[in-house]
């Protein structure tokens, strides 16, 4: 049977306002809201895709945060079979070095023929977490793919370049992939069937080797982006912004 | 380690990318501090050529049939030999589909720290990195070693990093490359679509914030209006609501109309990349701290629900007005 794992992470919703911790060189974390990294997701979707089209088993594994146990329980209701919450993180972001060499020491052991993760974060300063995990599993990397199919024991994967251009490229198994998109978008699961699982599955926990916060390049400052040239804001009920935008488009010569 | 300060020249398809010329400004910053050179690496094979626009001052060329097009594996292998050769200060990879493939990797390989999402290099030699869709900023310094940087365009424009004197070529020898765990088998180019969006005098570029799919018609009906099109960010296009052709941004086409009208777009760098030589922008976003306010030149913060039907109201009487 195929051996997918794929890995998951919580960001920072960026919805929210976001604060610097007292350290000045870090994200505040304690009353950040986070929600999965959105291409995580697709990396989740692509996983039970290439499941349901000819079967394999799913292994999630998420370090944990606030929420990490709901998000892997909709895992498991979209048709994941595995779910792992990676313990031991600790209050600030590690470097993605030291998370990928835990998440290698445990893959290893689960000797899969596909590692999927989200092809970057976008709260990672530290490179991208999947090729520093490749690179430990002595496994080829390809990033950016929208669209993987399986073929003995090669894949078959969508690389997107700018302007809208594929490239399909042949990786030997067992490779690591950077998932930009699924081939279909995220499935929706609903509430129902994610409390269904609560109850029916369970979730293991590992726990991490020591994690390091420092890479070796030195963070001076972390800070909101200084308001440089923002934009004339248009004020008013929305029939007066209406009437400024109109005469705008009339001075552009639009109307 | 030496000072130089090292950059890989991306190109596709016999097309230096943007990319490398924006390296090459942000490199030529960093050597200024360091006191080093600013080297190109070009693989290619019978592209020896391609560093003929680029302002660096010298080239190392590496020529091999399996390093004709990108592929990870070939230039990962290549790099690991080269800059063990040549241990620079630094060594700049765009964060893009070839920078970004290989830059993490080799830095885990190699032990090298890397900087992630570098815009800009400050008088001082700082480095600055913008994260969380443009939310945040960071400030970092070289490590004590050699140091890997991924540059996102921004902070320089292209033609800061072009010139007419040629550089000088430096040959290195490949090492061995058979057995390749990564092959290119062919390139697919993009369903041209029904309309080319880097052509449009007048876009709406519709966001995450229009929420149905349904409600793509009010954009629609606004760009109808303007004599324009629609295009979207990544998400909208991800669900299917709208061919890849419209796609705006890293991934997608870069668009420069008279007028890009924003709707539910938070303003993502991946995103701005390709609207932020639009002539005038007006932005439309709930969210008063949204970095789109940042590149655009009118802001309004409002539901767009709320303001788009008064708007399209407004537009009509005046084209009403002017052509009754
Ligand atoms: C490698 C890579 C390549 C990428 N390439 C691209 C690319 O080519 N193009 C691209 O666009 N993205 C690209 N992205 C994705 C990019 O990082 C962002 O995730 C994306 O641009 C966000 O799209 P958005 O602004 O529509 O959505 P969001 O970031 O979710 O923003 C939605 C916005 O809508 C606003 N909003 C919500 N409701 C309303 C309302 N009722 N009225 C007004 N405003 C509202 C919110 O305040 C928010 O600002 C890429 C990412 C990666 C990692």
């Amino acid at each position: 049977m195929t051996e997918i794992v794929v890995i998951a992470r919580l960001v920072p919703d960026l919805v929210e306002e976001l604060e610097i911790a007292p350290s000045g060189t870090a994200l505040d974390l304690s009353w950040l809201r986070v929600i999965i990294n959105e291409f995580d997701n697709h990396a989740i979707e692509q996983a039970i895709i290439l499941k349901e089209r000819s079967g394999a088993t799913v292994t999630i594994i998420s370090p944990e945060a606030e929420g990490v146990e709901d998000m892997l329980f909709t895992t498991a209701a979209k048709g994941a079979d595995r779910l792992i919450k990676l313990t031991g993180i600790g209050e600030e972001k590690p470097t993605n070095l030291s998370l990928a060499q835990t998440l290698a020491t445990m893959i290893k052991e689960m000797n899969p023929d596909l590692v999927l993760n989200g092809v970057q974060a976008h709260d990672d300063i530290t490179g991208d977490l999947a090729p520093q995990l490749a690179q430990l599993l002595d496994m080829p990397y390809v990033g950016y793919i929208s669209g993987v199919s399986l073929d003995g024991g090669k894949a078959k994967a969508y690389k997107e370049y700018p302007g809208g251009i594929l490239a399909e490229m042949e990786i030997n198994l067992p490779a690591v992939l950077g998932i930009q998109s699924s081939e279909e978008p995220p499935r929706y699961v609903a509430i129902s069937k994610v409390r269904q699982m609560m109850n029916s599955t369970s979730i293991e926990e590992i726990q991490s080797s020591e994690l390091e916060t420092e890479s070796g390049v030195v963070i001076k400052r972390m800070y909101l982006p200084e308001a440089a040239e923002r934009a004339e804001m248009l004020e008013g009920d929305e029939k007066e912004v209406a009437t400024k935008i109109t005469s705008i488009l009339q001075d552009l010569g639009l109307l | 380690m030496t000072q130089d300060i090292f950059l890989l020249i991306e190109h596709i398809q016999g097309q230096v990318s943007d990319i490398s010329y924006i390296m090459t400004a942000a490199a030529r910053k960093l050597a200024q501090k360091e006191g080093g050179s600013v080297i190109g690496i070009l693989l290619g094979s019978g592209a020896e050529h391609l560093k003929d626009t680029l302002a660096v001052d010298k080239v190392i060329y590496c020529d091999h049939p399996a390093l004709a097009e990108f592929t990870s594996d070939a230039y990962e292998r290549t790099l690991v030999s080269l800059l063990t050769e040549y241990s620079p200060r630094a060594v700049l990879f765009g964060n893009t589909t070839l920078g970004a493939d290989v830059s993490s990797s080799l830095s885990t390989n190699m032990e090298f720290p890397i900087v992630s999402s570098c815009i800009e290099v400050t008088e001082s030699g700082s480095l600055i990195s913008q994260i969380c869709g443009g939310k945040i900023m960071v400030e970092s310094q070289l490590a004590d070693k050699t140091t890997l940087i991924t540059v996102n365009p921004g902070g320089y424009k292209p033609e800061a990093g072009q010139s007419d004197s040629t550089p000088e070529t430096i040959k290195f020898s490949p090492p061995d490359l058979e057995n390749l765990k990564v092959k290119l088998s062919q390139y697919i180019e993009p369903d041209i679509g029904d309309v080319d969006i880097s052509q449009e005098k007048v876009l709406v570029g519709i966001g995450r914030g229009i929420q149905r799919e349904d409600n793509i018609e009010l954009a629609e009906k606004l760009a109808e209006l303007l004599g324009g099109e629609v295009c979207a960010s990544r998400p909208v296009i991800d669900q299917g609501w709208l061919p890849t052709s419209r796609l705006v941004g890293k991934s997608g086409k870069t668009v420069k109309p008279n007028l890009y009208i924003s709707l539910g777009i938070s303003g993502a760098t991946e995103h701005t990349e390709g609207v932020i030589d639009s002539k005038t922008i007006i932005a439309i976003n709930s969210d008063p701290d949204a970095p789109i306010f940042d590149i655009a030149q009118y802001g309004i913060e409002v539901d767009l629900f709320d303001l788009i039907d008064p708007l399209l109201e407004q537009i009509e009487s005046v084209k009403n007005e002017s052509s009754g």
